[in-house]
């Protein structure tokens, strides 16, 4: 990585970078205070990036470099109350590593913005990318994201900060970047100029929940069956109000750097004639846009819908757009183990968010891709054939494998 | 549909990670010159990239944005335009540390692509070592030693910029040179380097390398095992105990050699191997004791005989030898195959002797990792002379 690569002008410059050097680059747009860090791949490439912007004096920020991933995420929590800007990472098992404190970030409403490099949780020690290790906190009040490019998740992370230092939600927001396809793959990226991040983020300001000797204040009391339940529900008003927050913020974001993300909670590729549609996350859109280009050739009216934003997940809409469709499949790129009908996470989710819908069409699951293991375009031929035959009413199990030796 | 591009480096891991990753970048740059996006990527299996194990790098370019993503629609490119080699011995075949067996240095390479190495050495040497095709491809030499540009230790030889240079010319669809000196003062800032990809453009030629040529051993083919086929709880059988060995002559069984695993066998890792003197050896033990790859097999006679199908190239075992040249590292340029060094010896030691000689004399220090303080300068004037040739 070349110095020029990181040097950030006053005008929109294009560089050669990963989609983890896209999310360093962010910290240093976003001006982030405290910076956290402890190694795994392919998170790791991040820390490495910001350790080069701090050591070049381009980026004036706490870097600390914990003991494990447990700490790394206590410190910036705690940083976070105190006003700090903060940022932090992992990827599988040192997520994990660290889920006591990812526990207990989002009702203590500290907006931290993580970035996990997805990948497969061990065993076996592997690389690749499974989607497990951030849905392990799907239940926790953390808002998570998916992007599948570089670009977006520059644009995502700056995103981030806006919607999770909202005084509205001060949610943690982790984002999801696929290890290898997204982590150690140099794209061409346009970077905006300071002064247009400026206008779109403005200072972290913790108000009266500062942790600071002029507000005293003592955060995390223990309590009791009297107060549980109404935490609980201030935090998922937190993500309710969330919904709203993340749509004026990508208004916002296009008014100011003229780049649209259409909807924020899902994108829709091919969608408006389409007869069926495969849903899935983060870079297996790439194989699908293809295989669909493809199929569109032969006659079979094939759409896609890539879900961004998981938490909060936007159901009605969703089931509003799917509902158009004869049948829907779903892509996951994790597991969930003795599931409804064996499914994954997404699958499930969708289920249950199509079901209280006038339309529901019939929606099989599918595995596919896990440990990084590449989703082929035939294996997307292969699916869409199935979603076809679903939508012509053939019974079928709900849940099928992709991509395995079988 | 546009026209799709892929170029690979294959390297040594982790030392010329740098220059492969300067060389794929540079690539995506200098077609980006012309309108042509791309990407970069190292291969992501590969790492963690243990000393000297075969790596690679991919960049991929396309004429459009739409081709370009049926690019990316795949893992890696399961063929490529030109395969780069930055080190001669690559040429051998490359066993990665994400293992597939032992693969063809050109196993990519398209009909009538290019593959293009730096060495010292002529197309002569160079195609015997590479697996034989199917088909006819081209072989271009950009004359160098193994570069380290990029690692810190090592001061930036060109080898990227020259690379880039030879690219332009062996496959003008892709980039101009005019766009790599573009791309050279873009990433470089550094004229010297865009003169040095022009005088590479100038100077690079290639020979075609007919389906007959080459090293004609059948590449390592396996099938995986379906998920029912495979045993439960992620456990794998160990490798067994060894066995005596027996000596090719008296025909008697002793020593021993240890089992190996027959399948992942890394000595593509090796740049350099070790020779024995075994007229020498004081059967000490040392070089059997601290060899991190149980390479050496223990002979009926208590000799140690390094076992090339395991050697690393390490060179450990030249350095705890107490004795003077019994064990001496020699460049693995010098090698046809991985036959027992013990065994020539036993069945005719003048014979070997004279074999010996002829190998350390053969002995250009160019391995990867300093041997000993001072390598670097040594080098310099070699590469100096290289520079000379090529701008002769």
């Amino acid at each position: 990585m070349t110095q020029a690569a990181l040097e950030i002008k006053d005008a929109e410059t294009t560089a050669l970078i990963t989609g983890s050097e896209a999310i360093a680059v962010a910290c240093k747009l976003a001006d982030v205070d405290v910076i956290t860090a402890y190694p795994i791949r392919p998170y790791d490439t991040v820390m490495q990036y910001v350790a080069k912007l701090v050591a070049n004096g381009e980026l004036d920020c706490e870097y600390i470099v914990a003991e494990s991933e447990h700490s790394q995420f206590e410190i910036v929590k705690h940083a976070s109350a105190a006003g700090a800007r903060v940022f932090c990472g992992s990827s599988g098992v040192g997520w994990m590593y660290a889920f006591e404190a990812l526990t207990v970030t989002p009702a203590l409403r500290i907006p931290m913005v993580a970035m996990v490099g997805n990948r497969a949780l061990d065993d076996p020690g592997a690389f690749g990318v499974e989607h497990n290790d951030a849905l392990a906190v799907r239940d926790l009040g953390w808002q998570l994201v998916w992007v599948d490019n570089a670009q977006e998740a520059l644009d995502t992370a700056l995103i981030a900060y806006r919607v999770a230092e909202d005084r509205r939600v001060f949610l943690p927001c982790a984002i999801s970047c696929d290890g290898a396809f997204l982590t150690h793959s140099q794209a061409l990226v346009k970077i905006p100029s300071s002064e247009k991040v400026n206008a779109f983020l403005p200072r972290y300001d913790r108000g009266d929940l500062l942790l600071h000797p002029d507000n005293p204040i003592t955060v995390a009391p223990q309590a009791n069956e009297d107060w549980l339940m109404e935490i609980r529900r201030q935090t998922a008003a937190a993500m309710e109000r969330s919904y709203t927050v993340i749509r004026e913020v990508y208004r916002d974001f296009e008014r100011i750097f003229g780049r649209s993300y259409g909807n924020p909670f899902f994108e829709e590729y091919e969608t408006e004639d389409a007869d069926i549609v495969l849903v899935g996350m983060g870079t297996l859109s790439i194989p699908v846009k293809v295989a669909i280009r493809q199929m569109r050739k032969e006659g079979k009216k094939v759409g896609f819908v890539r879900m961004r934003w998981f938490r909060p997940f936007a159901a009605e809409e969703l089931a509003k757009s799917l509902g158009r469709f004869a049948a829907v499949g779903i892509i996951d790129r994790d597991f969930s183990l003795g599931a409804p009908y064996l499914s994954g996470v997404l699958a499930t989710e969708v289920r249950a968010a199509m079901y209280p819908s006038a339309k529901r069409p019939p929606i099989p699951g599918f595995i596919c891709g896990l440990g990084g293991r590449e989703v082929t375009v035939p294996d997307v031929v292969k699916m869409s054939d199935i979603v076809y035959e679903a939508a012509d009413g053939k019974a079928q199990p709900l849940t099928q494998w992709i991509g395995l030796r079988e | 549909m546009g026209r799709l591009f892929a170029v690979e480096i294959v390297y040594r891991g982790i030392f010329q990670k740098t220059l492969a990753k300067n060389i794929s970048r540079a690539i995506v740059l200098a077609a980006h010159c012309e309108g042509k996006p791309g990407i970069s990527f190292g291969r992501y299996g590969d790492s963690p990239e243990r000393n000297g194990i075969p790596a690679k790098s991919f960049a991929i370019v396309a004429t459009d944005d739409l081709t370009l993503e049926e690019g990316m629609a795949k893992y890696e490119p399961k063929e490529v335009d030109i395969s780069i080699a930055v080190d001669d011995t690559l040429c051998k075949g490359v066993e990665s540390w994400a293992w597939y067996g032992l693969q063809p240095i050109n196993r990519l390479t398209k009909p009538g692509g290019t593959l293009i190495v730096t060495s010292r050495e002529q197309p002569e040497t160079l195609i015997p070592m590479c697996h034989r095709k199917e088909y006819p491809y081209q072989l271009a030499i950009v004359k160098g030693i193994p570069s380290f540009s990029g690692l810190w230790v090592y001061k930036d030889d060109h080898t990227d910029v020259r690379i880039l240079g030879a690219i332009a010319r062996l496959l003008p669809e892709l980039f101009g040179l005019e766009s790599v000196q573009k791309a050279i003062m873009q990433e470089w800032q550094d004229p010297v380097k865009a003169s040095s990809a022009a005088r590479s453009y100038e100077r690079i030629t290639s020979v075609t390398v007919r389906p007959e040529q080459g090293n004609p051993e059948e590449p390592y083919k396996f099938e995986l095992p379906k998920w029912w086929e495979m045993g439960e709880g992620i456990a794998i059988p160990g490798i067994a105990p060894g066995h005596t060995m027996q000596d090719p002559e008296s025909q008697k069984s002793g020593g021993y050699q240890p089992a190996r695993n027959p399948t992942f066998k890394k000595f593509t890792t090796r740049t350099m191997r070790p020779v024995v003197n075994f007229d020498t050896c004081i059967k000490c033990t040392l070089c059997w004791l601290q060899c991190p790859d149980s390479c050496f097999d223990v002979t009926p006679e208590g000799l140690y005989d390094a076992n090339m199908e395991a050697c690393c190239g390490c060179g450990v075992c030249e350095a705890v030898c107490p004795v003077k040249d019994c064990v001496t590292m020699v460049n693995e340029i010098a090698f046809q195959d991985n036959a027992s060094q013990w065994e020539m010896w036993r069945k005719d030691k003048p014979v070997y002797q004279a074999w010996l000689k002829e190998k350390i004399e053969h002995r250009p220090e160019r391995s990867h990792g300093f041997r000993y303080r001072g390598q670097y300068e040594e080098q310099v004037p070699e590469m100096m002379e290289i520079a000379r040739e090529d701008g002769a």
